[in-house]
């Protein structure tokens, strides 16, 4: 890094006025690695932001270097060295590969079997696309047609710039920067994400997706994703993470926040599948996620559904905070963990308006190594007259060195709530494969098709292409999974 | 032709087969009978290829191939089948999935063009018919939830759909009701061709009132003790097992109440 300016006098610009401070910086497509103001400043002028983001931004890093990582999740892993990351990195077209030919070919088995187009298997391998497909163009025709509804979809750089007000009326507001440990370090650093602002009484004509808006490739490991659905709006959102990231260890630390009005309801379905290590849990993404929805509305609808099955670690509690009466928040997950993952999710359903209903349908899966632990907190506040909660808790093992924990908290402060729980565990059987095999099927065949069966409920709430993929992921994650 | 020589089996370390002959040769049908615990399962568990059984000695030759070699798909795809004693559920998976599943797996091995879902149904509901299972069954998971006639229906309409060069039927007819009993000995009826072989494993000698076989033998204590034709499962109607010794002599005078147990 030729440019990079010596720790030393990073520091001492930390009391300096700082339009003059990290000029150099500033020429670098990539800054040192460590966190500092210094730095916070160079990222929010890179991206030509108002003063009052800026600001958000300081407070945040301010408040994060008074946070500890959080300690409590079932998953284990070396401490991380936040000063040992970059925190800023420009896309780097250069150095991705130029064809096909020069991308790992275990990456694009993958992609053959998952069944992604060839375009887009080049895309998500990093590719730079132009010159195999005019995604420009696909991207363009997508927010004319959304345009006419007066929807707003771009990545958060871009609202920035052209709606600073309504991310100013709404960030942070569902996640403060003071949540945790990695929502404040979020808030403090983040490149990119998506914005979606769905106007009054508009119902999206289109599922919304990342894969097709081409910033969210060079979307940096710190995404911000914000969606705004007002009074009687709705929109379903996918965000696909099927790229296989081939990073060692990397850290993944997005916020996602939603805000329903009245009567409106989002959708958002996510299907991750980061690199998950390989089997001796070597490499692979840690993803500690924070994801919430505020059903700020009356009768508002804010439905999660998730597929993981990638990442070395994941740490991800999709939530939803009832607030307006009648209001009803879902959460449906499927989470896998082979040979060496660890994933630690699950969902909080804060009830706080009167009859308001949440549904939580969880499927864990373990195989090889993996560990398995749901985590469901559901809250039922003393003004939350009638609220009712149904969670269903499920459990799926293959093989004997795998594990499943289930951790259900239920806090009702209300007597007339209605709280429901159930849970099973349950093991693929030899004597279940045997007779599948004895049917022809292949052990990998049988084990993928049980293991389908297991996840129906939870896929069948997934768009119809997502579902398709989902499928077929499970099947490539659990491959080797079986002796 | 299938030749089993000299077969021994363990089961967590426990000898179960101890030296078993047997030949059954294309378009025949053997009934093997026997009393319980004598290896009648082990047997067809071991044919199907199930882990658990350790063959310890002998060999099994099928159609020339070395049966003992071949992994469980292979076996069931080159044409062997075995409706089970007790048929495993498998939750969350459509009955109709599973039988698609499974009929396709084994149609490519044989180079047919695989059944897209409407060929498919098309199939599977005559089969139904003529097995005298609703339709709702297809859209239940294995297995689950299905009274013991129900399941061994199920059976039957497996071994139909997937047509098999060699059928090993273990108890199928054990806990059914003379329906249900008429049903399955359809299907292996309608099954029996030159080119099949059938073997028909049974507590009881009423399935072979309809299920005529070429040849019965007695299995007891894994080895086969006695052989002959329909007249030996009409003798052990009368006599029970308890006549049977371990080597397979026959005791003078055997027990009071006839029958099986
Ligand atoms: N999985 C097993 N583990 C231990 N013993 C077994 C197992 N399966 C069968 N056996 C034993 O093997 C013997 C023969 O059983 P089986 O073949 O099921 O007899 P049959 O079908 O003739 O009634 C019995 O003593 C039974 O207890
Ligand atoms: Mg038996």
């Amino acid at each position: 890094m030729k440019t990079a300016t010596p720790a030393r006098k990073i520091d001492s610009f930390l009391d300096q006025e700082y339009s003059a401070g990290f000029e150099t910086l500033l020429e670098a497509d990539t800054l040192p690695k460590g966190l500092s103001e210094d730095v916070i400043r160079v990222i929010s002028a890179k991206k030509g932001e108002p003063e009052f983001l800026l600001e958000w931004r300081l407070e945040a890093y301010r408040r994060w270097l008074t946070m500890t990582p959080p300690k409590w999740a079932a998953v284990s892993f070396p401490e991380i060295d936040f000063q040992d990351i970059v925190y800023y990195s420009a896309p780097k077209k250069k150095d991705g590969p130029k064809s096909l030919d020069e991308v790992d070919p275990e990456l694009l088995k993958t992609f053959e079997k998952l069944g992604v187009p060839l375009h887009e298997r080049a895309r998500l391998a990093g590719v730079a696309v132009d010159a195999v497909f005019d995604s420009v163009s696909v991207a363009t025709t997508f927010q004319k047609e959304l345009g006419q509804h007066g929807i707003i979809f771009c990545s958060f750089s871009e609202a920035v710039k052209t709606h600073p007000e309504l991310v100013r009326q709404y960030l942070g507001t569902v996640v403060p920067p003071s949540d945790n440990f990695y929502a404040a370090l979020n808030s403090a650093v983040f490149s990119d994400g998506s914005f979606v602002f769905i106007p009054k009484g508009v119902k999206c004509p289109m599922e919304l997706s990342t894969y097709f808006r081409i910033n969210a490739r060079d979307t940096g490991q710190f995404e911000r994703t914000l969606i705004i659905a007002e009074e009687g709006a709705s929109v379903s959102y996918l965000e696909g993470c099927t790229a296989p990231m081939r990073d060692e260890n990397q850290l993944h630390a997005a916020v996602v926040e939603l805000i329903a009005l009245d009567d409106a309801k989002i959708k958002y379905s996510t299907v991750q599948n980061w690199y998950p290590g390989d089997k001796d849990g070597v490499g692979g993404i840690y993803n500690f996620v924070t994801k919430r929805g505020d059903c700020r509305g009356a009768r508002s609808h804010i439905s999660w559904t998730q597929v993981e099955t990638g990442s070395a670690i994941t740490w991800k509690y999709p939530s939803v905070i009832l607030r307006g009466d009648d209001s009803v928040g879902d959460f449906h997950s499927v989470a896998l963990s082979n040979h060496r993952q660890q994933a630690d999710t699950g969902t909080k359903m804060i009830h706080m308006g009167r009859n308001t209903k949440s549904t939580i349908l969880s499927k864990g899966i373990s195989a090889g190594h993996g560990s398995n632990t749901f985590r469901g907190l559901v809250r039922i506040a003393p003004k939350a007259e009638g609220a009712r909660n149904y969670t269903q808790c499920d459990s799926l093992l293959i093989g004997d060195q795998c594990a499943a924990h289930t951790f259900p908290t239920i806090e009702a402060r209300n007597p007339t709530a209605h709280v429901e729980h159930e849970a099973t565990t349950s093991r693929i059987g030899e004597d279940q494969l045997f007779y599948a095999m004895q049917r022809g099927l292949t052990a990998e065949d049988a084990v993928s098709m049980i293991v389908n069966g297991f996840c129906r409920e939870v896929f069948k709430e997934l768009p119809m292409e997502f579902a398709v993929e989902a499928q077929n992921l499970l099947g490539v994650s659990l491959e080797g999974s079986i002796g | 032709m299938l030749d089993i020589k000299n077969l021994k089996a363990s089961v967590e370390g426990k000898d179960i087969l101890k030296g078993l002959d047997l030949q059954v040769k294309a378009g025949e049908v053997h009934a093997i009978m026997g009393p319980n615990g004598s290896g009648k399962s082990t047997l067809s568990q071991v044919l199907a290829g199930r882990d658990a059984f350790e063959v310890t000695d002998g060999s099994v030759t099928w159609d020339g191939q070395d049966l003992l070699a071949m992994p469980i798909e292979e076996r069931a795809r080159a044409g062997l089948f075995l409706a089970f004693q007790y048929p495993v559920e498998i939750p969350g998976v459509s009955n109709a999935y599973f039988l698609k599943a499974a009929v396709n797996a084994v149609r490519k091995h044989r180079g047919l063009p695989e059944f897209d879902a409407m060929d498919f149904l098309t199939r599977v509901k005559a089969e139904m018919k003529a097995v005298g299972m609703k339709e709702e069954f297809l859209y239940r998971a294995v297995n689950e939830g299905f009274s013991g006639g129900e399941k061994k229906r199920n059976e039957v309409l497996q071994m139909a759909l997937l047509e098999p060069r060699l059928a090993i039927l273990d108890e199928t007819d054990s806990g059914l009701d003379i329906d249900a009993l008429k049903v399955v000995a359809d299907g292996v009826n309608r099954l029996r061709s030159p080119e099949r072989s059938l073997i028909v494993i049974t507590h009881y000698q009423r399935l072979l009132d309809y299920i005529v076989p070429d040849h019965v033998h007695v299995l007891s204590q894994g080895r086969i003790v006695r052989s002959g034709g329909r007249e030996l499962a009409l003798e052990l109607e009368e006599k029970g097992y308890g006549w049977i010794g371990d080597a397979g002599e026959i005791h003078a005078a055997p027990p009071a109440a006839g029958g099986a147990q």
